[in-house]
Formats: C-alpha cells, sequence, structure tokens
C-alpha cells in the first residue's frame, strides 16, 4: 500500500471519529429534539461515512472495497431518511422548535405539510 | 487470576445481576421480560467469552499457504503457533458461537411468545401489574391464595 | 501470558464495550418509562452485537444485530402498544428485597468466576476438544469454510432442526393468542395504516428503494454463509425485517395484500417439512437421519447431465447441497414464522377504543 493512501485513508477515518465525538457532544448539549435530531444525523452520516471512506481507501482494490461502499450508499440513502421521519414525527405529536427561549407556536393542526 | 484476566466474566456476571433485578422487583410483565432477555443476553455474552481463543481470528477457515493465511500467521507467537495453530492459523472456538445463534433467534420466538401471553392477560384482567393481577384473582376466588 | 500476547487494542475495545453495556443495564434498571427501557435494550443489543465481533464472532454478531436491535424491538413495542404502556408504581419494598437477591446471587457467581480458566486461554477444556475437533475436521469432511455453518447445518443438524421446530411452535403460539391479523383485515384500521404516516413522503421514497436492497442482501447472506459470515436464521431475520417495514412505511394492510397471513403460516411449515424432508431423504438412501453424503444414491448421480455435475465433482458434493437445502429450510421457517409473530402484534393493534376489553 502507498505511503499517501494510508495517510489518507486514516486521515478520513480520524475525522469521522471526530465528528461522531462532536456529534454526541451536540446530543447532549442541545436544547431542543430538533436541533438534537441535527446532530445525531449529522454524526451517523458524516461520521460513519468518513469512517467507512476511510476504510475503503485502506481496504485497496479488492472486493471489500465494492462491500464497503455499498455500505456507505446504504447508510448516505438511510439515515437521512430516518432523521427525517423522526423529525417529522416529532412535529406531528406537538413538539415546538426551540428559538432563543421563546416556543414558537404551530399553525397548523394536522400533519407536517404534503 | 487477576482482574484483568478475567473481566468479561466479572462484566458477565453483573449484567445477570441487573437481569436477575429487574425480573424481581418489577410488577409489569413487559418489564420482567425485558429483564429476562437481559439475562439471556449475558449468558451469551458469557459463551462467546469462552470461545475466544487469544490471538484467533473468525472460525472461517482460510485456504493454507495464501496471502491472508501468511499475514494471521504472522501475528502470533511461533511457539504459540505451534501448539494451538491449525495449518499456521490461530482460531477461535465455532461450537459456543453455533448454540447462542441458534439460541438469540429462538429467545425473540420464546420472547414473542411471552409477550403474547402478556398482552392477553392485560385484555383480561385490565392491568399488566402482577400485584393487581393476583388482587383481582383473589376477589374473585381463583389461583393460589398466600 | 495469553492476554498480552492478544493485541492490547482490542482489550480496550473490549473494556470499553463492557463499561457501556453496564451502564445501559444499570439505566434499564433505575428507569420507569417502559418505552424507555425498551430502547435502551435495543441499544444495548447493538453494543452486544459490537462486542461479539471484538470477540471473533461475527456470525453471532451478525444475528444479534439483527434480531436483538431490529425484531425484539418491533415486538417489545407492539407489545407495549397492546398493553397501553403504563408507567410503574413502585415502592421501597419491591428495590431492597430483590436488590438484596440479586446481589447475593451475584456474589456467588463472581465466586465461582474465579476458578475460570483466563480469558482467551487456547489451552482450556471448552477450546480443545470437540470444538477444535470440528476446525480440524471441517475441511476434509464438509468441505465449506466457514466452521460455524458446518457445525450448525451439518455436524449438529439435529440440533439445529429441533431449534426450528421451536421457532415453528412459538410463531403457532404468538398466532393462537393474538390471531393472525385478520382483524385488521375485517374492518377496523388497523394502527399500523398510511392514514397515521401521510406526510411522510421521503422515509416513502427511501423505502420503496431499499426494501428490495434489504431482501435481496437477505439472500445473499444467506448464500455466502458456506464462505463467510451468514445462514439461514441471519437471513430469515433480514427478510422478515423487509416485510415489517413495508408495513410500518405502506401501511399494515397493503402489506397483508403481498404477503397474505395464509402465505407465511404456509411457508413457516414449509421450512421444517423441507428440513425434515432431506433427512428422510438420506434415511431412505440408506444412511443416518441428515447424513447429508447419501443424498444421492449412485444412480441417480450417474443421471444428471454433465453440465451440472462434471464427473471431476468435488468431493463434497452431497454435503454442500445438504447444507444449502437445510439452510433454506430455516430461512423459510425463520422469516416467516418472524413475519406471522409481526402480524400477530400488530394486526390486534386497531384503532377501535372499545378494543381494550374483550
Amino acid at each position: 500500500m502507498p505511503e499517501w493512501l494510508f495517510w489518507t485513508g486514516g486521515g478520513l477515518v480520524a475525522a469521522g471519529a471526530l465528528l461522531a465525538i462532536i456529534g454526541a457532544i451536540g446530543v447532549l448539549r442541545f436544547p431542543d429534539v430538533y436541533t438534537r435530531i441535527h446532530a445525531a444525523s449529522i454524526t451517523d452520516t458524516g461520521g460513519a461515512g468518513l469512517v467507512i471512506l476511510g476504510l475503503a481507501l485502506l481496504a485497496g482494490l479488492t472486493p471489500t472495497t465494492l462491500k464497503l461502499l455499498l455500505v456507505w450508499i446504504f447508510i448516505m440513502l438511510a439515515t437521512p431518511a430516518a432523521a427525517n421521519a423522526l423529525a417529522n414525527a416529532a412535529f406531528g405529536s406537538g413538539h415546538s422548535p426551540w428559538s432563543n427561549g421563546k416556543r414558537i407556536v404551530r399553525e397548523e393542526t394536522k400533519g407536517g405539510g404534503q | 487470576m487477576s482482574l484483568l484476566t478475567h473481566v468479561n466474566y466479572f462484566a458477565v456476571v453483573l449484567l445477570m445481576v441487573a437481569g436477575l433485578y429487574i425480573v424481581f422487583s418489577s410488577g409489569n410483565l413487559v418489564r420482567r421480560m425485558i429483564g429476562l432477555a437481559l439475562f439471556q443476553t449475558s449468558t451469551g455474552l458469557f459463551y462467546i467469552s469462552l470461545a475466544k481463543v487469544a490471538g484467533g481470528t473468525a472460525p472461517i477457515r482460510v485456504e493454507p499457504d495464501s496471502e491472508t493465511a501468511r499475514e494471521l500467521s504472522s501475528r502470533v507467537d511461533p511457539g504459540y503457533a505451534a501448539q494451538y495453530a491449525i495449518d499456521g492459523v490461530v482460531y477461535s472456538n465455532p461450537l459456543p458461537h453455533v448454540l447462542i445463534l441458534t439460541a438469540i433467534v429462538v429467545g425473540v420466538a420464546t420472547l414473542a411468545v411471552g409477550l403474547a401471553i402478556a398482552a392477553r392477560v392485560r385484555e383480561a384482567y385490565g392491568t399488566l401489574d402482577a400485584g393487581e393481577i393476583a388482587d383481582a384473582d383473589r376477589k374473585a376466588g381463583r389461583g393460589p391464595v398466600p | 501470558m495469553t492476554v498480552l500476547s492478544a493485541p492490547l487494542i482490542s482489550l480496550i475495545v473490549d473494556v470499553a464495550l463492557l463499561a457501556m453495556l453496564l451502564v445501559i443495564a444499570v439505566s434499564i434498571a433505575v428507569t420507569r418509562s417502559l418505552l424507555a427501557s425498551i430502547l435502551l435494550m435495543s441499544v444495548y443489543s447493538l453494543i452486544v452485537a459490537v462486542w461479539f465481533v471484538v470477540l471473533d464472532a461475527p456470525d453471532v454478531a451478525f444475528t444479534e444485530a439483527v434480531v436483538g436491535a431490529g425484531v425484539s424491538t418491533i415486538v417489545l413495542l407492539g407489545a407495549t402498544l397492546l398493553a397501553r404502556a403504563e408507567t410503574e408504581k413502585r415502592n421501597w419494598r419491591n428495590i431492597i428485597v430483590p436488590l438484596l437477591v440479586a446481589l447475593g446471587t451475584g456474589a456467588i457467581l463472581l465466586y465461582a468466576v474465579t476458578g475460570l480458566p483466563e480469558f482467551g486461554d487456547a489451552a482450556s477444556p471448552a477450546n480443545q476438544h470437540v470444538g477444535r475437533g470440528y476446525l480440524e475436521t471441517t475441511p476434509e469432511e464438509i468441505g465449506v469454510p466457514n466452521v460455524v455453518t458446518a457445525v450448525l447445518a451439518s455436524y449438529r443438524g439435529f440440533d439445529t432442526l429441533g431449534e426450528t421446530v421451536v421457532i415453528f411452535a412459538a410463531g403457532i403460539g404468538v398466532a393462537l393468542m393474538l390471531g393472525f391479523g385478520e382483524r385488521s383485515l375485517a374492518g377496523r384500521e388497523p394502527v399500523i395504516s398510511p392514514r397515521n404516516g401521510n406526510h411522510h413522503v421521503v422515509l416513502r421514497v427511501v423505502a420503496k428503494l431499499l426494501i428490495p436492497l434489504i431482501a435481496l442482501f437477505a439472500f445473499y447472506v444467506q448464500f455466502h454463509g458456506d464462505l463467510g459470515a451468514g445462514g439461514g436464521f441471519q437471513a430469515g431475520v433480514i427478510l422478515a425485517v423487509a416485510v415489517v417495514l413495508h408495513a410500518l412505511v405502506f401501511g399494515l394492510r397493503d402489506t397483508m395484500a403481498a404477503v397474505k397471513p395464509g402465505f407465511a403460516r404456509g411457508v413457516a411449515a414449509l421450512g421444517v417439512l423441507l428440513y425434515a424432508g432431506v433427512g428422510v431423504v438420506c434415511i431412505i438412501n440408506g444412511g443416518d437421519f441428515l447424513d447429508y453424503d447419501r443424498l444421492f444414491t449412485p444412480d441417480i448421480e450417474a443421471q444428471i447431465p454433465d453440465w451440472i455435475l462434471p464427473s471431476d465433482k468435488p468431493h463434497h458434493w452431497g454435503q454442500h447441497f445438504g447444507i444449502l437445502l437445510v439452510e433454506l429450510g430455516v430461512l423459510l421457517t425463520v422469516a416467516a414464522t418472524m413475519v406471522t409473530i409481526f402480524y400477530g402484534f400488530a394486526g390486534r393493534l386497531t384503532d377501535d377504543p372499545q378494543e381494550s376489553g374483550t
């Protein structure tokens, strides 16, 4: 494995791990459900995505690389959709977004807008 | 014997204790089922911990003298490998894996049966609390009277 | 010596995961909300799965991830909805006495643990004898690389047949108690219906993309089970999860139209029949029950054209074919049983307010 490939892959994995830590802090520190979903979603897509891309580079050009890329595509599709569904469900069940300490009152009563 | 060489087993025992405590302390039938699931998982952890062989790899036989085999055998000490390796590679024990693999799937099936019973109990008694169910039985003159 | 010869990094990961598991287990014991404990249980299963990978058990990790974090969470949530989640009332007597009993048991177990061989000891009785025997003889006798599959489907095939029957019986038990989901077809609106989630447009689009991929992945796991981690149990649960996802996004009624409850019941029985049938064929051909080497008598083998079975066929042809059929039986039974169980719980959840009492 060339030197530069090792360092690029390792750097991506480290960046992903860093994003995961930042996301975890965000989940703990953010004020309401929507900002927390945002933090968790970044961890999932960004953090896990970067780690998998890094591992794909580290694996060299083998069938493992292809499998990792497929996993990466799956994560890129699934986790944003899950975060969206979660936020949608939170909105549907009447959680108001946090805004500078003031509560925003929802005008719509049913559904989240088709 | 030191803490480090048995850390897995100690942790498994603590998880078992947590499961057991949930089963005993909770009156809610669904929560009791969760406690049982926790207990069952800790048994699985114990088996898999026993099956681990130091320096070993997953029990999937690699082609002898292939690149993977050479890389795996380079990780272990030659003297150790001479004693425990099979075709140059040290593997973990597959048997507990098989037992726990099937036990997990059987476990979720039996969990479903338990929860189905709990759901029917809720329909018949209007509650999931074991104490209240016993009270209702006593009032109706059914079941064991303590 | 044994622990130090293992990479230090895996020990660190091991201890970190154990610490997480302990924190989650205590949280489950402490929390009063039923919903929170179910979700914590799901997280717990996922971390257990990661731990299994660290301990060289990818097959088990696979199963735990799909079953623990997927199916059992769904079943628990279904039961909670049926039971109209109650908050728990507690008093001190209900905490002290169980705590003492549990801690007492724990103390005895901790004492017993000190007598166990070291973690990772290759010379321990458990890791010598039969487990090592399977590793040594699998290439000559069975001829598949994944020893776990070889032991599961061939060496201990009888055991696995019993487990498949247990799963089938559990499915029947749930169906007898909760019904096959027909209630929701008989006019009353199921709780899991598109009416209750109509605005999830993004979810619908992505689910439409993912459901076929999940089903395809299930078959990959099924047929790759000889070579790597995977097999009938894992694939069956993944296939069932695809059906469950369809129901959650598109509504139970649409799913029941696609995969009929009666069809699921039939397939579950067919799986057990296929498994046991392979064993019976082996007996008819003069072997023992589930002795796959006798699956084909020589005169039948001679009739198979050359392009299917070359004359220089691999030595373990019967074993390969037997494992394939048996794993297929496991796949059918597990997938159909999980779907039946899901239908049982989900089909009983109707929007009818009169539903709670019978």
